[in-house]
């Protein structure tokens, strides 16, 4: 009788089951799914809009090509609020109820650490596009941003170097979470571990949407006048930069003087700024919207002909989506299939020119191999690059400068198959 | 590690690259014919064509030394980014913007060769050191400068990046100088080249000179002096040398400390003014009515758009010499929009929610998420530019590297105008008069005749008014987004709920008060540390009193 009842009601979830399945894959037979998990209000809005826009570009562009396996994608766009638990709940809804194929999404770490069980538990996939801390691979996150080695480190190379000035005395300036304070925690050690002595090294932390710099660039111009030439390396995120620079601007620190370099400071942050003041003042990126490259001038054409805006910029995280999503469609294409394991697989390996006249290769670390680009910033708001790495860089999931990471490894493939391992998991089988 | 084809690879592609680059060298001067050859200038001129930054700095140096008239335009073109390379045929060119391209000229022939697209020129880079050596090149030109403002300029650039060399330029420049200022200056850079110099003598007449500074980039000079070699010695043999050393650095240690007050101070109160600003309207609305208004960080917000808005139909109409003037203009537009706003807001909703000030917290809290999307919506996420005018830009310098942008200068004196103003309109006008009745007892008020209903509404327009107006301030030193208000909201309330709920004056005393208690725990606990240590104080201080400074007394404090 028991029995009868248990059989009877596999039965039943059986049939539910496939029936789900039919509807999913008759729903899936029409289009293939790209989630959006960008905020559209809230503080985050005034990064994370334009990259919906550019993934809706991106999607609509694939579409004119003829889509995918012979489908149409369609773009499924929710907004998460720059609410960060908000941001797993949306993950949720995308791939259970909407049962996406991808996910496109995140800018702040904060929103991708609330994500990442998501994915890992429902087995998504989600391309993550701005520059990080590191510190982190996950097998279900592409992650198409720099990595502090791509970003952070040659930065500091630069200044270091007689071209960049040869700046002997740091100051480490910063908003206070998690990305300012691992990467300032990671330059520390590097700058020590290059003979900078303690006391040339200032860090400084402020609130999100600081407005008072008063203080603190008069800080930075004490600091700066004891004789040795001084840089500020900002990790300044968000709103608090109009200000900060504004301050700067006025107070009359050129950056033949105390040049600033910036993490987090590119095209789209300074189109609310007066740049006059503010030429020399340095970023480090992967892509300018500057760089003199065909394929570049072809993207943005394209791009200010979807918008319908000719004065819309183009930034790095942009790019870092341009590449993500066309690897993925290439992957896919390979795969024959959107299933997320199958896409995963051919995602190692898979190579894409990038927008500077290079190619972007996704490494088995779930990182991207990309250039280093310094520039310098103009008064028409654009950046000027000054100096490139020679190829490009491979991403570094673990940093090399942090001791209890530099033992650390993130390879997805066999043996390995592990994000954060000392040793490959499938050690014994190889030996 | 590294691939030996790749670099193979890369080897062989510098060498074509390096190939290619000489042919077109050879290709170019063949092509600007005999010109180049006889012309110093045109020849320096070309080598900025390189992509190395060490040989363009060598040919801006040889460009210098040839002395030409010419090459002050093109390195002032160079510095400020606008000399190109034209593609076609790799000439030198000036390019000033027009519609999607350049306007080009000769910098060698001074004649304008005509216009180009955006992409058919490559901009010639420079990076930080060539900007500062261009800096140095022009200051040592602009010395003999007719206007004393340029030559102080020069002057301080000069010093900046102190050589021997410059030593006779600086001496020539000083004895013609007749302007106090930009002597001391140049006495200043000759002293600090002096402090190198072998002669005893010299070094101490130089100390002399340089204990009378107030500049930290002296004092580092000075306690150069201290530092040891590997041997044990004093860089500075001479002991009577080290000793006036010694002196002035002490002297220059205690004029630094007492400055450092002296900033704080002037910090603390350009501080205050600004929360004094941000929390005037919430002086009137929440003080005055009682309302506690979650709004009104965006009416602020709405105020600093305003300030946008005027400033781009300055831009399209006005002509460019009174773009400068949008700012004032921008006062009265900022005032009527949030008023309105505010009449708007008060007569659709907190008016039936008088008494309640819980359902008008949640209320006004969700008009401002509106207030802040629908800005969104209209303007977009990102920041808008409300550019410092020419009067509001910069810094006034008051010696020993403490200045205080003039932004903010404006923005104190502005701000007790605007305290001023309000005090001024409630004490003696007949509106005021009516608020203030109205505000001590409703019910007696309306038997006077007094609209009631009017009032309120009209108060809070005004309380939303001045939020706006604060917003046209507040645009020139923060940036202008949707989320521009909320930054200010909970300072505000710190300020009123500090100052006693109702008290003008304690709002006045309250936001300096916080403002320079805040600048003195700046230095001591980073920016994060000290908002704490202030909120921690305020909530100690509520404890204590809790109606907060002023208090109102009597039976207004009960209604």
């Amino acid at each position: 009788m028991k029995m009868r009842k248990t059989f009877k009601t596999m039965a039943a979830a059986g049939a539910l089951a496939a029936s789900i399945a039919m509807a999913g894959s008759a729903q899936a037979a029409e289009t293939i799914k790209v989630g959006i998990l960008h905020s559209l209000s809230g503080t985050m809005a005034i990064s994370e809009t334009a990259l919906k826009d550019v993934m809706l570009f991106l999607i609509d562009e694939q579409n004119k090509k003829g889509g995918l396996l012979g489908k149409k994608l369609e773009a499924v766009v929710v907004d998460p609020a720059s609410d960060w638990p908000l941001f797993a709940e949306k993950a949720r809804e995308l791939l259970e109820q909407h049962k996406v194929d991808v996910i496109f999404g995140n800018w702040t770490s904060v929103s991708r650490k609330s994500v990442l069980p998501v994915v890992e538990e429902l087995n998504g996939m989600l391309f993550y596009p701005v520059q990080y801390e590191g510190e982190e691979s996950s097998r279900n996150i592409f992650y198409t941003g720099a990595a502090p080695n791509q970003q952070a480190i040659p930065a500091v190379e630069y200044l270091m170097s007689e071209e960049g000035g040869s700046v002997k005395r740091w100051v480490l300036a910063g908003t206070d979470y998690v990305y300012p304070r691992t990467t300032n925690k990671i330059l520390e050690s590097f700058l020590i571990s290059k003979g900078v002595a303690k006391e040339d090294i200032l860090i400084n932390y402020t609130p999100f949407g600081h407005s008072d710099w008063q203080t603190i660039v008069a800080d930075v111009k004490k600091f700066g006048a004891a004789g040795k030439k001084t840089a500020v390396v900002s990790t300044i995120n968000g709103d608090a930069n109009v200000p900060f620079y504004k301050e700067l601007g006025n107070q009359g620190i050129a950056a033949e003087d105390i040049p600033v370099v910036a993490f987090s400071v590119g095209e789209e942050e300074l189109a609310g700024i007066d740049t006059g003041p503010l030429v020399g003042h340095l970023a480090a990126w992967n892509y300018f919207m500057s760089v003199d490259d065909d394929n570049n001038a072809d993207v943005i054409k394209k791009w200010h002909a979807f918008i319908g805006d000719e004065k819309r910029v183009f930034n790095d995280p942009m790019e870092a989506h341009y590449i993500g999503f066309n690897m993925w469609a290439q992957a896919v294409a390979q795969a024959g299939s959107t299933n997320v394991d199958a896409v995963r697989q051919a995602m190692y390996g898979q190579k894409f020119p990038n927008l500077t006249g290079g190619v972007a290769e996704m490494n088995t670390n779930h990182h991207l191999s990309k250039p280093v680009l310094i520039g310098e910033i103009q008064d028409d708001g654009q950046f000027e690059t000054v100096w490139s790495t020679d190829g490009v860089v491979v991403g570094d999931a673990w940093s090399d400068y942090l001791p209890e990471s530099a033992k650390l490894t993130a390879d997805w493939t066999f043996p390995w198959v592990c994000g954060n391992c000392e040793k490959p998991k499938f050690e014994e089988a190889i030996n | 590690m590294k691939n030996p084809m790749r670099l193979f690879h890369n080897v062989s592609l510098i060498a074509s690259v390096a190939l290619l680059l000489g042919f077109f060298t050879v290709a170019t001067s063949w092509s600007a014919g005999a010109q180049t050859v006889d012309d110093p200038f045109a020849a320096a001129l070309q080598t900025l064509n390189e992509k190395s930054f060490k040989k363009k700095a060598a040919a801006i140096e040889a460009m210098a030394e040839i002395g030409d008239p010419r090459a002050t335009a093109a390195l002032e073109a160079l510095a400020a980014g606008h000399l190109f390379s034209r593609k076609s045929d790799n000439a030198i060119v000036i390019g000033s913007g027009i519609e999607n391209g350049y306007a080009l000229t000769d910098p060698v022939s001074g004649a304008g060769v005509g216009d180009v697209g955006k992409r058919d020129v490559k901009k010639i880079t420079v990076n930080n050191r060539l900007r500062g050596q261009i800096r140095g090149i022009l200051g040592r030109l602009a010395l003999s400068s007719e206007d004393a403002a340029q030559r102080l300029t020069a002057a301080q650039n000069i010093i900046k990046s102190p050589s021997p060399g410059s030593l006779d330029l600086l001496r020539d420049a000083r004895d013609r100088e007749t302007v106090g200022k930009v002597r001391d200056v140049l006495e200043t850079g000759i002293a600090i080249i002096e402090l190198e110099s072998d002669d005893t003598r010299l070094r101490l007449a130089a100390i002399q000179t340089l204990s009378g500074s107030t500049d930290r980039e002296v004092k580092a000079l000075l306690e150069q002096m201290f530092v040891t070699d590997d041997a044990g010695d004093f860089v500075e043999a001479d002991a009577d040398v080290r000793a006036a050393a010694q002196a002035a650095i002490d002297d220059i240690n205690g004029r630094l400390s007492l400055l450092a007050v002296a900033e704080n101070l002037l910090f603390g109160i350009s501080l205050g003014s600004v929360l004094l600003l941000a929390a005037i309207g919430l002086a009137v609305t929440f003080g005055v009515m009682g309302v506690i208004n979650m709004a009104h960080g965006e009416m602020i917000m709405l105020g600093a758009y305003t300030t946008f808005l005027v400033q781009e139909i300055f831009r399209t109409v006005a002509p460019p010499e009174a773009f400068g003037l949008y700012v004032v203009a921008a006062i009265p537009a900022a005032f009527l929009v949030a008023g309105a706003f505010g009449v708007l807001i008060e007569r659709g909703c907190i008016r039936f929610l008088y008494g309640r000030p819980l359902e008008t917290l949640l209320a006004t809290w969700g008009i401002s998420l509106i207030l802040q999307q629908l800005v969104r919506t209209l303007f977009g996420a990102n920041n808008r530019e409300v550019a410092n005018p020419q009067w509001l830009s910069g810094a006034l310098e008051l010696g020993g590297g403490v200045s205080i942008t003039f932004s903010r200068i404006y923005i104190i004196f502005f701000c007790l105008a605007v305290v001023a103003l309000l005090a001024a309109f409630i004490r003696y006008s007949r509106f005021g008069l009516n608020m203030r009745a109205v505000t001590q007892n409703r019910a007696m008020a309306s038997s006077m005749g007094i609209k009631t209903g009017q009032v309120d509404a009209l108060t809070f327009a005004l309380g939303s008014g001045i939020a706006g107006i604060a917003g046209v301030a507040l645009s020139q030193i923060s940036n202008v987004s949707p989320n521009l208000g909320q930054n200010f909201i909970v300072d505000s309330f710190m300020v009123v709920v500090f100052g006693g709920v109702g008290s003008l004056w304690g709002t006045i005393v309250g936001a300096f008060g916080l403002g320079i208690v805040n600048k003195f725990l700046e230095p001591f606990s980073g920016a994060i540390l000290g908002k704490v240590v202030v909120l921690i104080i305020i909530i100690l201080f509520i404890q204590k009193r809790p109606r907060g400074l002023f208090a109102l007394k009597g039976r207004a404090a009960e209604a």
